[in-house]
């Protein structure tokens, strides 16, 4: 039943009415201003500096030293955030009369929101962590980890594992359950011990929901600003600052707004092709039975 | 002989399973304990949370929060949140339901195409666009004085645009795969207009789709924090995470207060998480499934 133009017209022309005023002007807009030196005042001028902007974007030891740094963030968190989230599914879709209950908690931190979940963790790894020292004497683990170069990075890993874990757990629950019983059944028959079965069978079937979680780790790492300004707001010392917050600091703290522009375009261009190099290497893997 | 060794290998395994049991217990606990911490320091005095951290508080006093919410405004910038929210998370369900029906059912290169469009610009990070869109929006308030900036009308307008590669991507899917055109066909025969073919027919079937859409976006919106603190400027508009931002940035830190801040802010997520927890992790598994 072929749409008459003017139904099609009424059902779609208000969504993508705001879609272009929010998504699509802007976007043009932005990659207009990356060609110009301009501090955000309407009264100054725009200076007109051609490619400018993106040499200079590739040759700032802060931004790419902050890209740097996002990317091994990202690596460990992916890594840490998907086995931990795959071990969770296989706990909470085993016969443990508790698995429901084990859902419901380990997916709650993912409800919080990183700002607040930034601010929680602020004081654990701060305050607290310096009182637990004092309590136990162990002062060499317990310290203000967020002073510490290392130590608030790693703050960062956990932070942001255990915002994300329990929503890949349940994406992962959703791909373990539609792997049927019958071919599980063959495995055992044919001799298969659980670590055989699980690498062999249940792994390459689960490719489907790893594609997704490993998008969508991918990106929210790379992306990552709540946890980031809640947590360390960058520091010690510039030491935890990954691009996001780079980008906002170089626009509106520094009022370098065509410079900084210039790098978010970049920033869009460094997302778009890891994410679609990763979609396209898992989906691959995919096996049909 | 047999029986005993059948039931000695009975006992093993159901102990083995209450050991599972409470090591998946736990470790839930401790997995959650920085919400306990955070709980418990809301009620103590600075010595007493010196004291011991970890420790319930000698008194359930409700002092810290009584500071909390007058200094954050808190029913205030709750309303803000639940009216944006709301609005939003609704609007998105309309019209993202109705495009992507469109979208299906028109088999042209346009449909196609736009389709496409809409799924890859989902890929541009907000940071990307956050500085001209902030312009344009400063453009849109003050030359032809529509209030976009500084305004719960113009945040709703944005997270409608910004939603929408989502939200059409889920019913898009939805649509092509469980709603069968064939009922449609026979409805059109019966001399059903199109706008109530789409609302008394294929609208109903969309309810599961449209559980999950409404819960991703909600948990999105409800605690999304740049949009809305480069937006909402005047302490009147401020949405719950922005507010939020400001108590932690002006004040040197007073842990008990901003404790019991911490726990307010996150009450109405846990409370409405317990009551629709079922139907939360089933839309999420849902989303996971299609997308």
């Amino acid at each position: 039943m072929p749409l008459r133009k003017t139904w099609f017209a009424l059902f779609t022309i208000p969504l993508l009415f705001a879609f272009a005023i929010v998504v699509i002007v802007p976007f043009l807009c932005g990659i207009y201003y990356s060609f110009f030196s301009w501090d955000g005042l309407p009264k100054n001028p725009m200076i007109f500096v051609g490619f400018e902007n993106y040499a200079d974007v590739f040759r700032d030891t802060q931004f790419l030293s902050s890209l740097l740094r996002t990317t091994l963030f990202t690596l460990l968190t992916v890594v840490i955030v998907n086995v931990l989230a795959m071990a969770f599914a296989m706990a909470v879709t085993s016969r443990l009369k508790l698995r429901n209950v084990g859902r419901v908690m380990l997916f709650m931190p993912y409800l919080i929101g990183g700002l607040l979940l930034g601010y929680i963790w602020q004081f654990i790894l701060g305050d607290c962590m310096t009182m637990l020292g004092e309590i136990t004497g162990r002062e060499d683990l317990f310290f203000y980890w967020l002073s510490d170069r290392e130590f608030a990075f790693i703050g960062l890993i956990v932070v942001a594992t255990w915002q994300m874990a329990g929503y890949m757990m349940v994406i992962y629950i959703a791909g373990m359950q539609s792997i049927s019983d019958d071919i599980l059944e063959a495995a055992k028959m044919d001799g298969a011990g659980y670590w055989q079965t699980f690498f062999r069978v249940r792994l390459p079937l689960l490719m489907p929901s790893i594609t997704i979680c490993l998008f969508l780790t991918l990106s929210n790492c790379f992306k990552i600003y709540d946890v980031n300004i809640a947590l360390t707001r960058g520091g010690p010392a510039n030491a935890t600052e990954m691009v996001s917050m780079n980008i906002f600091n170089e626009i509106f703290s520094k009022s370098n707004y065509g410079y900084g522009q210039a790098k978010a375009i970049v920033f869009f261009f460094i997302v778009g092709i890891i994410t679609m190099l990763q979609v396209r290497a898992t989906a691959k893997r995919e096996v049909e039975v | 002989m047999s029986t005993k060794t059948l039931t000695l290998a009975g006992g093993k395994r159901k102990a083995g399973r209450i050991v599972g049991n409470v090591v998946l217990l736990l470790f839930c606990l401790i997995y959650l304990s920085p919400v306990y911490i955070i709980w418990v320091n809301s009620f103590k005095s600075r010595a007493e949370m010196y004291m011991n951290v970890l420790a319930l508080p000698e008194t359930f006093t409700w002092e810290y929060y009584m500071g909390a919410i007058t200094r954050m405004d808190f029913v205030g910038v709750f309303t803000n949140s639940l009216i944006v929210t709301v609005c939003s998370a609704l609007l998105l369900v309309v019209l993202c339901s109705m495009t992507a029906w469109a979208l299906v059912r028109t088999k042209t290169r346009l449909s196609r195409f736009l389709y496409r469009f809409l799924i890859l610009t989902m890929l541009i990070p907000f940071q990307t666009v956050m500085m001209p869109l902030m312009q344009e929006m400063n453009l849109l308030t003050k030359v032809l004085g529509i209030p976009m900036k500084n305004s719960l009308g113009g945040l709703i307008f944005m997270y409608i645009g910004f939603g929408a590669g989502m939200s059409v991507f889920l019913f898009h899917g939805f649509i092509k795969s469980s709603v069968p055109a064939s009922l449609e066909e026979a409805a059109i025969i019966d001399g059903c207009g199109t706008w109530q073919l789409y609302w008394r027919i294929v609208f109903p079937m969309l309810k599961p789709i449209t559980v999950t859409v409404i819960i991703l976006n909600v948990i999105w919106i409800w605690n999304d924090y740049l949009l809305p603190s480069l937006t909402l400027t005047s302490n009147a508009n401020k949405t719950i995470p922005v507010m939020t931002s400001m108590f932690f940035g002006t004040y040197s830190i007073e842990w008990n207060t901003a404790m019991a801040a911490l726990v307010l802010t996150i009450l109405p997520v846990i409370i409405f998480y317990f009551c629709a927890q079922k139907y939360i992790i089933k839309g999420v598994m849902a989303g996971a499934v299609k997308g």
